[in-house]
């Protein structure tokens, strides 16, 4: 079994401050973490690994430092990591990321099943999962919440929805995208974190996919961020409510009343 | 990336809605896109349809144009009762191709967010995700989404004007579902575009509903959302019995409540849960960390329970209420009887 796991390196949100000139994310000096989602999404590569055996790849496309993202996902037990990187890569949308990493999967090759976490917190889209199912033309799952069996040819996933879930069965090869419940992510071990430091992250370049040029960066993207702003301000006038605990149901149901909300 | 002409992006017209059907019942996001979609038909000059593709939908589809549907094309075969992706999409790619919508909006559920990127790559159109805020250029169509990223800590205003459709999710409860008008009619189109056996399929096996995964917080009036405050499993057992009271209220939780095994994922309000705006949230016994606090800040109005009244939610709440959530919860209860 050839497992694929797409890694995303994410500002920690609450430093994020978007360029007034470029709409771009300012990148520099802002602590950048893995993507949460995307532990549970190698947890679970390595996971599958370990039962079927075979073979499990981290990749990101991102800039050079996102390399540490692929550190940490040698470190947790991964077989291989590689990068994604070339300053054409920039400025690319959901459409052009979900293209540029579908044509990784495709120069890898023999790839059985491709795991991506529910969402980025960055973009927060969820959509290059799906993307990479769409330009591989592969079929997907996603929100899935349990693997519930898996064979040479096909696996069998629980997939969340608001209303409950379903299990449903997709043949290889597939992408399926992961949300928390899925396993606990285990901690790197010391052997992982030495064989992680001196492991050599090969870097790929669009040639090196096969790339078509129009279809990359900021020309490949049919989106355009033409402006960014804080969200609307929310005062905070706070009312304070004090008391005996009858007091205070009292008074906050009154104020739900109030406003015809019981 | 091809870039339309004027010409092309002419071709063109009307603003289409996909409606989200469960268990062969068109649910409200439909209803308030329905109305969102108006607005922007009607700055255009053109019309509204609604695609539905399921099983037995006939009969609900018939509602759609009491909220303002001009056309609704059906697709209903037994198929596509379970959810899959990989033949709605074909379904809406040949009907994209046939009828050639100028706009696509659907709801950003589970579903919708499945879906819709996998459409918008097989046509290279732009989608936007989430949006909270659409309009529309009166002359050339382009669409202005707006969307919070980041986790809310940032508003982004998104154009993909080289393309058609033009593509975008927004989330239920964000528009404003229209009064049902019921002497308003329309066109139903039937089509009959089931993609042929194809070997490679995905197999619904089983599906559930209502059990301990269902809670619907993006579709809730109401969330009463507990955290590390709650102690324990028995804290939201008190936090389900005031819901029930409250009524048409779900049950959240912070990342704190569900890490020790209180709550399922399922409830997680936050950066790594969900993202929710509904008209109150109840925050008790919930700090307020800032990776919680982008997950619910934007809902209409807060309230906060918490002994300490010096935390972040406290301080960013409309009502904060000072005191023992366990002796104040069930005071709340008894006077919502006595009421
Ligand atoms: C607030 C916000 C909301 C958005 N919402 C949506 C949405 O709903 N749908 C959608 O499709 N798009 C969305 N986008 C993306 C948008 O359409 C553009 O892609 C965006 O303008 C690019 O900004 P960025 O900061 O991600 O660009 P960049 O910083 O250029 O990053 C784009 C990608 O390129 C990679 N990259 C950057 N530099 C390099 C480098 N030197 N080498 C290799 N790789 C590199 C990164 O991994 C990253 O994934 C959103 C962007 C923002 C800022
Ligand atoms: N630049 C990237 N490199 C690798 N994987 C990515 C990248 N962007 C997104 N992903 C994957 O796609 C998932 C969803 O991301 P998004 O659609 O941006 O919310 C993430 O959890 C990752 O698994």
């Amino acid at each position: 079994m050839k497992i694929v796991v797409c890694i995303k390196q994410v500002p920690a949100t609450h430093d994020a401050k978007i360029d007034p000139e470029t709409k771009r994310i300012i990148r520099e000096g802002i602590k950048a973490i893995l993507n949460p989602f995307d532990n549970y999404a190698l947890e679970e590569g390595i996971q599958l690994r370990d039962q079927f055996g075979g073979e499990v790849i981290a990749i990101s496309m991102g800039p050079q430092k996102a390399e540490n993202s692929l550190r940490e996902a040698i470190s947790v037990g991964v077989d291989r990591a590689i990068l994604l990187s070339d300053r054409a890569f920039g400025g690319s949308d959901t459409w052009a990321t979900s293209y540029v990493l579908a044509k990784a999967i495709k120069k890898i090759g023999n790839v059985d099943l491709v795991i991506c976490g529910k969402q980025a917190i960055d973009g927060d889209t969820a959509q290059v999962g799906p993307g990479i199912a769409a330009h591989l033309d592969w079929l997907q799952a996603t929100y899935v919440m349990a693997v519930d069996e898996i064979s040479s040819s096909s696996i069998r996933v629980k997939r969340m929805h608001e209303d409950g879930y379903d299990v449903c069965e997709i043949p290889f090869p597939a992408v399926i995208t992961v949300v928390k419940d899925i396993n606990i992510p285990r901690v790197p071990s010391l052997k992982g974190v030495l064989a992680s430091k001196k492991y050599k992250i090969p870097v790929w370049k669009p040639d090196d996919i096969d790339a078509d040029k129009s279809k990359i960066g900021l020309d490949g993207s049919p989106t355009r961020v033409v402006k960014t702003q804080p969200p609307p301000f929310r005062h905070a006038s706070t009312k304070k409510i004090e008391g005996t605990p009858n007091d205070c149901a009292r008074s906050l149901l009154k104020e739900l009343r109030m406003r015809s909300i019981i | 990336m091809k870039v339309f002409t004027d010409n092309e992006k002419k071709e063109y017209r009307n603003i289409w809605v996909v409606a989200e059907v469960l268990s062969g019942e068109i649910q409200p996001v439909t209803h308030e896109l329905i109305g969102a979609a108006r607005t922007l038909a009607d700055v255009r000059k053109s019309e509204v349809w609604v695609v539905v593709m399921g099983s037995g939908i006939e009969k609900t589809s018939e509602l759609l144009f009491s909220y303002g549907a001009d056309v609704a094309i059906i697709v209903d075969n037994p198929s596509l009762f379970g959810f899959i992706d990989e033949t709605e999409t074909k379904i809406m790619k040949r009907l994209i191709k046939k009828y050639k919508p100028e706009i696509v909006i659907c709801g950003a559920t589970t579903r919708g967010r499945s879906l819709i990127p996998r459409i918008a790559v097989m046509n290279y159109s732009g989608l936007t995700a989430d949006c909270t805020g659409l309009s529309i250029d009166s002359d050339n169509g382009d669409l202005l989404q707006t969307r919070p990223a980041f986790g809310g800590n940032i508003m982004a205003t998104i154009r993909s004007s080289n393309h058609r459709p033009q593509m975008a999710t927004v989330r239920p409860r964000v528009m404003k579902s229209p009064e049902p008008d019921p002497s308003r009619t329309g066109r139903m189109i039937k089509e009959k575009m089931i993609p042929g056996d194809s070997t490679k399929t995905k197999n619904i096996i089983d599906i559930f509903h209502n059990t301990e995964t269902a809670v619907n917080l993006a579709d809730a009036q109401i969330i009463i959302s507990g955290g590390r405050g709650m102690k324990g499993p028995e804290g939201f057992k008190l936090l389900k019995q005031f819901a029930k009271r409250v009524g048409g209220a779900a049950v959240g939780a912070s990342r704190a409540a569900v890490d020790s095994g209180w709550i399922p994922y399922a409830h997680q309000v936050g950066q790594t849960g969900q993202t929710v705006q509904t008209k109150v949230y109840i925050a008790c016994g919930i700090s307020g960390q800032i990776q919680h606090l982008v997950g619910m800040q934007s809902c209409d109005l807060i309230i906060a329970i918490d002994k300490n009244s010096d935390t972040p939610m406290m301080q960013i709440a409309d009502i904060a209420v000072v005191g023992d959530l366990f002796e104040i919860i069930p005071e709340v209860i008894k006077e919502i009887a006595n009421l």
